[in-house]
């Protein structure tokens, strides 16, 4: 469709959409530097809030906790994840569509019920909650997750390279670690990127599995933020938007590389 | 025909049965489903049928008890309160997803594309919880926009812990989403069909409801379902910005679990509604995409 002049209406309303999209982040940005710790209005610059975060051991010892659980999902899940996403590519058998089914059920079914399933789950076997649980039901998307990335990569691939090494004599699980893995690599770790994000902005399956002793960061936010407003949570976030927009970019950056190269 | 000898000799040397390879690559993973999110879910379910000790001592026998709860009308209150939001997420987020994906992928000048789309869903990636907290900044009555309208003299808006504030956020959580599928569907389009129609005549209004529409409905469908999906089991919103008039299902549920008066096979009963809810959603968004293929 032609448009009439230089400037549709459609770039004036997306621009205005990438100001909606931006404005709490800009908000949250403008007042992690704003003096008063209550008002709507500038009454000067300061970096304290970024200082009262920042030695906050709390907050630090949730971002530990946090990165812990994060760490050990998405490092198991990459494993599981990526042996499942070929053998589904690989295997005809029967059950195949129900097990289809569940490995991507993860990414439907709403985060409430899985956080009420699981801790329904861990009382029924008497598991007693800890940062262990946390792990074990991050994994379940995690996996998914990686899966997911990893099984559109495999339809690209050429089959005829990991059969040329087996019949060049390498070993099954030589010809899946020489061979196939450093083909899926890039969309494994885009994957585990994404799976990461996700676990560490999870609240809700944390908050039903984690025993006492854990707190994620998103629950140390989620309970300080639901009394009131408070101004070194503003400097948090663009601490947190920085890391993550970094990690963003740079995923990006590997999907976009991983998409040339596979036209070249 | 030579090469056939050395692949004969290496099945030789390593004997394993059929059955060791795929299980070696299936087993894990599907293990670990079936433990930690088929057989909990079976749980809840379970749970979900166990019957109530009420105050008077009655007791249902069909076990449909949890189930009778929701219906009640102050619970049904909170169940179509969960519609209406996700409802009307999906169409705010429609609404404006698609004019900013057809600018994306069909107008925006090509080499611009992927940074303009990568600088739009970016905020996705950040805790969406304090995406939430951004918002009673914004929303809160001497928050930034109260300020704002005041000092031009305007009156002022009270919108937090109310409706409108719960659509605002959970519009602004999930937009992202609908503009990446929208955009994912708008860029596969073929522009020759476009310019076809330009051609033979067609207004551009007409190209669109006739061609544009037609041929993204797949992306729109996706897009619709994660939107309506993601928007009803939102929790985060719902409690940050809804107060306590926006009770809403994912809110409930919790309640039941960790709130102060606890009910787990109430909470079991809701959360299978909920899984009962997406599972309808994604059971209608498949047989009427394949009506739509055929009708094609």
């Amino acid at each position: 469709m032609q448009s009439q002049s230089r400037f549709p209406w459609q770039a004036l309303f997306t621009l205005l959409m990438f100001g909606f999209m931006y404005l709490p982040i800009a908000v949250l940005s403008f007042y992690s530097f704003n003096q008063a710790p209550n008002s709507a209005v500038w009454t000067g610059f300061t970096f304290s809030w970024y200082s009262q975060f920042l030695q906050d051991s709390r907050i630090l010892s949730a971002l530990m906790d946090s990165l812990a659980v994060s760490i050990s999902a998405v490092a198991l899940s990459a494993i599981i994840g990526t042996l499942m996403a070929i053998g589904l590519a690989r295997y005809q058998f029967l059950g195949k569509g129900l097990y289809q089914g569940m490995a991507y059920l993860p990414l439907i079914i709403p985060d409430i019920a899985i956080a009420v399933a699981t801790l329904v789950f861990l009382a029924a076997i008497a598991v007693p909650l800890s940062l262990w649980t946390v792990i074990a039901a991050h994994v379940v998307f995690c996996l998914s997750y990686v899966a997911l990335s990893v099984s559109t990569r495999l339809v690209d691939l050429n089959p005829h390279l990991e059969e040329a090494a087996l019949d060049l004599g390498a070993t099954p699980l030589q010809a899946l670690v020489m061979v196939l893995l450093p083909q899926l690599m890039p969309a494994i770790i885009s994957g585990c990127l994404l799976a990461f994000v996700l676990s560490m902005d999870d609240f809700l399956i944390a908050k039903f599995t984690a025993g006492g002793g854990v707190t994620t960061l998103p629950m140390e936010i989620f309970s300080r933020i639901r009394v009131s407003v408070k101004p070194d949570m503003n400097a948090l976030s663009v601490f947190l938007m920085l890391t993550s927009g970094f990690v963003a970019i740079v995923a990006e950056l590997m999907r976009q590389r991983t998409h040339k190269k596979r036209f070249q | 025909m030579t090469s056939s000898a050395p692949k004969s000799e290496s099945t030789a040397t390593a004997p394993a049965p059929k059955w060791v390879q795929p299980t070696l690559l299936l087993a894990p993973a599907g293990i670990w489903l079936l433990l930690l999110l088929v057989v909990p879910t079976l749980l809840i379910f379970e749970l979900s049928l166990v019957p109530n000790i009420n105050p008077g001592g009655i007791v249902n026998p069909s076990g449909l008890d949890n189930y009778l709860r929701i219906v009640q009308p102050e619970r049904l209150n909170v169940i179509w309160r969960s519609l209406l939001f996700a409802i009307g997420t999906t169409v705010l987020t429609l609404a404006s997803g698609f004019p900013v994906a057809y600018y994306l992928a069909l107008i925006a000048p090509q080499r611009w594309q992927n940074l303009l789309l990568l600088g739009f869903v970016l905020p996705l990636w950040t805790s969406s919880l304090l995406r939430s907290y951004a918002w009673i900044t914004i929303l809160r009555p001497t928050g930034v926009l109260n300020t704002f309208l005041s000092s031009l003299g305007l009156p002022t808006l009270d919108l937090l812990n109310r409706a409108p504030a719960v659509l605002i956020g959970m519009t602004y959580s999930l937009l992202p989403y609908m503009v990446l599928i929208l955009y994912a569907s708008l860029e596969k389009l073929d522009r020759r069909l476009l310019e076809a129609s330009a051609d033979l005549g067609a207004t551009p209004q007409q190209t669109f409801w006739k061609v544009t529409v037609p041929q993204s409905l797949p992306g729109i469908a996706a897009g619709t379902l994660l939107v309506f999906i993601n928007g009803l089991g939102d929790f985060i919103n719902p409690e940050l910005l809804g107060g306590t008039s926006s009770m809403t299902a994912a809110r409930l549920i919790y309640n039941q679990f960790l709130g102060t008066t606890q009910n787990w096979g109430f909470g079991s009963a809701l959360s299978m509604m909920l899984i009962m809810v997406v599972s309808l959603a994604i059971a209608l968004l498949i047989k009427y995409g394949d009506n739509h293929a055929k009708s094609v």
